[in-house]
C-alpha cells in the first residue's frame, strides 16, 4: 500500500476531488497548510511598512491507495493541478506498513 | 432666536425648575429641550467611540493580545467615568485657579444641578458635565496603542488614572475650563490639543519608555483582524459627529458646519491616504483607507466650528499623506515601536489640525469665531503654535514623569514569557478566539 501526499494549489482541491470520485477514490485526509518552494516572495504593506511574505497557503491531499492504484492516482493528481506555473505544488508517495480501521479492526487493504 | 424656539417640553421643564426653587426664579435660565436632547445623544455617539476604538486597535494587533487591548479600552471607560465623578471634572471645569487648574467646588459633583449651564449654554450642567466626560475617556483610552502588547494591566491602571488627572484634566483646563490657552485665544473646537496632541505626544512617550515590543525587530507583526479594524474605523467616524457637532453645544448652525466638516475632512483624508501610498507602493489598502479616514477626523477635530467645507478637504488633502509619511517613514527613521501609531496619527494629525485651524479658520463661516491667517489673521496661527508647543511639553514630560514614578514600584512591562505568550492568557487568563485548541469547538466548520 502506499500513501500519495500531494501539496497543491487550495483553488484546485474541488476538482481533484471530482475526479479522484469518479475513479472511485473517495478515502482522503486534507489539510490546509503553509508552505514554500519556488515561488518568490510577495511584498504586503502595511500603513507602508513592508512585510514580506514568504509562505503561502496550500491544500496538502493525503490519500491511501492499493500499490497498483499509485500510477492512476499520480496521473490524476498531474493532470488536474498543473497549470505549469511555479507554484502547483509537489507530489510524494511513501509505503505504508498497515492500516487498521478503528471502528472494525480490519486490516490491511479490507480497511482501505 | 434660540428663546422663540423654545419647544414645549423646555417650557414645560423651565416652569417646573421656576416652581421647585422659587427663591431662584428670577435668575432661573430656561433649558433648551432640543440643545439637552441633542448633547445627551452627542455624548452617548462619543461613548461608542471607545468601543469603537477598541474595535480598531484590536484588529491591528496579533491574536494572542486582541482582549488585552479590548480589556484597557474598557477599562479606561470604567476608571475615568468614576474619577471624573470624584475629581476630574472639578480639575477641568472648576472655577479657575491661577489659569492652570479648576478649583474644587465640584468636587464629587457637588453644586451640579439640573440648572442650565450658563444663559448662553441653556443645557443642564449635568448634561455638560457627562458630555465632556467622553472625551476624558477616549483621550485616555487613544494612548493604550502606543504601548499595546506589552504593559501590565495593574500599571495600566494606575498610569490612566494619574494620567487623566494630572495630564487631561489641566489641558481641558487650560483650553476648555477658562485656563491660560483659553485666555490667550486658542482655537480648539473639539480637542485637537487636549484630546489628540495631548494622547498622541503622551503615547509616543510611553513607548520610548516601555521599549520595542520583543520580537519587533526580527519579524514582522502583521494586524490579524482587518475587517474588526474597518468595524471600529466605521464606529469612529459615526461617533465623531458627536464629538465634533455636539462641541457647538447646541442644535445650531455651528454644530451643522461641524457635522458636516467633519465628514468632508474625513473622506479627503482617506482619499488622500489611499493616493499617497497607492503611488508609494502600487497597491490602495484598506487599511490605508480607514488610517486616512481617522487622521482625517482628527484634523478637523479643532477646526470643525470654524472652517468651511472646502477649507476642510484642503485639511483633509494634507493630513493623508503627512500620516502616511510619519507612520511609513519617520517612525523607521527614528526606530520607536508606536506599535498601533497612535503618535503617527492623533500626534502629526492633530499637530496639522491644531495649526490648520490657524491658518483655514475664517469669522465668515463662523462669526462667533476667529479669522486665520488666510483670512488676514496670522497672528491667530502664532496662538495656535502656543497652544501646540505648550501641548507638547506638558503631556511629554508629565507622561514621562509619571510612568518614572510607577516604576519605582515595579517594572511596567510583562514578563518575556508572559509578552511571548500574549497578554490575553497572561494577564486575563482567556483566549480571544476559542480555536486556539485542538478539540475542535469554536470551529466554524465541523466534522
Amino acid at each position: 500500500m502506499k500513501k500519495i501526499e500531494a501539496i497543491i494549489r487550495p483553488s484546485k482541491l474541488e476538482e481533484l476531488k471530482a475526479v479522484l470520485n469518479k475513479m472511485e477514490v473517495r478515502g482522503m485526509t486534507v489539510y490546509n497548510v503553509m508552505g514554500r518552494g519556488l515561488q518568490q516572495n510577495v511584498k504586503q504593506y502595511y500603513r507602508g511598512q513592508e512585510v514580506s511574505v514568504d509562505l503561502f497557503p496550500k491544500v496538502k491531499v493525503e490519500v491511501i491507495c492499493r500499490d497498483h492504484w499509485q500510477e492512476r492516482i499520480v496521473d490524476a493528481i498531474m493532470e488536474t493541478c498543473r497549470t505549469g506555473a511555479i507554484g502547483d505544488g509537489k507530489i510524494f508517495v511513501y509505503p505504508v506498513e498497515e492500516i487498521i480501521r478503528i471502528s472494525s479492526g480490519e486490516r490491511g487493504d479490507a480497511a482501505l | 432666536m434660540r428663546s422663540l424656539k423654545l419647544s414645549l417640553g423646555a417650557v414645560t421643564l423651565a416652569i417646573t425648575l421656576l416652581a421647585s426653587r422659587p427663591a431662584l426664579a428670577a435668575e432661573e435660565v430656561s433649558i433648551s429641550a432640543g440643545d439637552t436632547g441633542f448633547i445627551l445623544i452627542c455624548a452617548a455617539l462619543v461613548l461608542l467611540m471607545t468601543p469603537g476604538l477598541a474595535m480598531f486597535y484590536g484588529g491591528m494587533v496579533r491574536s494572542k493580545n486582541i482582549l488585552s487591548i479590548l480589556m484597557q479600552c474598557l477599562a479606561a471607560m470604567a476608571l475615568v467615568s468614576i474619577q471624573w465623578i470624584l475629581l476630574g471634572y472639578t480639575l477641568s471645569f472648576g472655577p479657575d485657579h491661577g489659569t492652570l487648574i479648576g478649583g474644587l467646588d465640584f468636587l464629587g459633583f457637588g453644586n451640579i444641578g439640573l440648572e442650565a449651564l450658563s444663559d448662553t449654554v441653556p443645557i443642564p450642567h449635568l448634561a455638560f458635565a457627562g458630555f465632556q466626560l467622553m472625551f476624558a475617556i477616549i483621550t485616555a483610552a487613544l494612548i493604550t496603542g502606543a504601548f499595546a502588547e506589552r504593559m501590565k494591566f495593574s500599571v495600566f491602571v494606575v498610569f490612566i488614572l494619574l494620567w487623566t488627572t494630572l495630564i487631561y484634566d489641566p489641558l481641558a483646563h487650560w483650553v476648555w475650563g477658562g485656563g491660560w490657552l483659553g485666555q490667550l485665544g486658542i482655537m480648539d473646537f473639539a480637542g485637537g490639543t487636549v484630546v489628540h496632541i495631548s494622547s498622541g505626544v503622551s503615547g509616543l512617550v510611553a513607548a520610548l519608555v516601555l521599549g520595542k515590543r520583543l520580537g519587533k525587530e526580527r519579524e514582522a507583526i502583521r494586524p490579524h483582524n482587518m475587517p474588526l479594524t474597518v468595524l471600529g474605523a466605521g464606529l469612529l467616524w459615526f461617533g465623531w459627529f458627536g464629538f465634533n457637532a455636539g462641541s457647538a453645544l447646541s442644535a445650531n448652525g455651528v454644530a451643522a458646519l461641524a457635522f458636516l466638516v467633519t465628514n468632508t475632512c474625513t473622506a479627503a483624508g482617506a482619499l488622500s491616504w489611499v493616493a499617497a501610498e497607492w503611488l508609494h507602493h502600487g497597491k490602495p489598502t484598506v487599511f490605508g483607507a480607514v488610517s486616512g479616514a481617522v487622521a482625517g477626523l482628527v484634523a478637523i477635530t479643532p477646526a470643525a466650528g470654524f472652517v468651511s467645507p472646502l477649507s476642510a478637504i484642503a485639511m483633509g488633502l494634507v493630513v493623508g499623506p503627512l500620516c502616511y509619511l510619519a507612520v511609513s517613514k519617520m517612525k523607521e527613521k527614528f526606530g520607536y515601536d508606536d506599535a498601533l501609531d497612535v503618535f503617527g496619527i492623533h500626534g502629526v494629525g492633530g499637530t496639522w489640525g491644531a495649526l490648520a485651524t490657524g491658518i483655514f479658520a475664517s469669522t465668515a463661516i463662523n462669526p462667533a469665531g476667529m479669522d486665520g491667517l488666510l483670512a488676514g489673521n496670522p497672528g491667530q496661527l502664532l496662538v495656535q503654535s502656543i497652544g501646540v508647543v505648550a501641548t507638547y511639553v506638558f503631556a511629554a514630560l508629565m507622561t514621562y514623569a509619571v510612568l518614572k514614578a510607577i516604576s519605582l514600584f515595579t517594572s511596567l512591562r510583562v514578563s518575556e514569557e508572559e509578552e511571548e505568550a500574549g497578554l490575553d492568557l497572561s494577564l486575563h487568563g482567556e483566549d480571544g478566539y476559542s480555536n486556539a485548541d485542538m478539540s475542535g469547538e469554536g470551529h466554524a466548520v465541523a466534522g
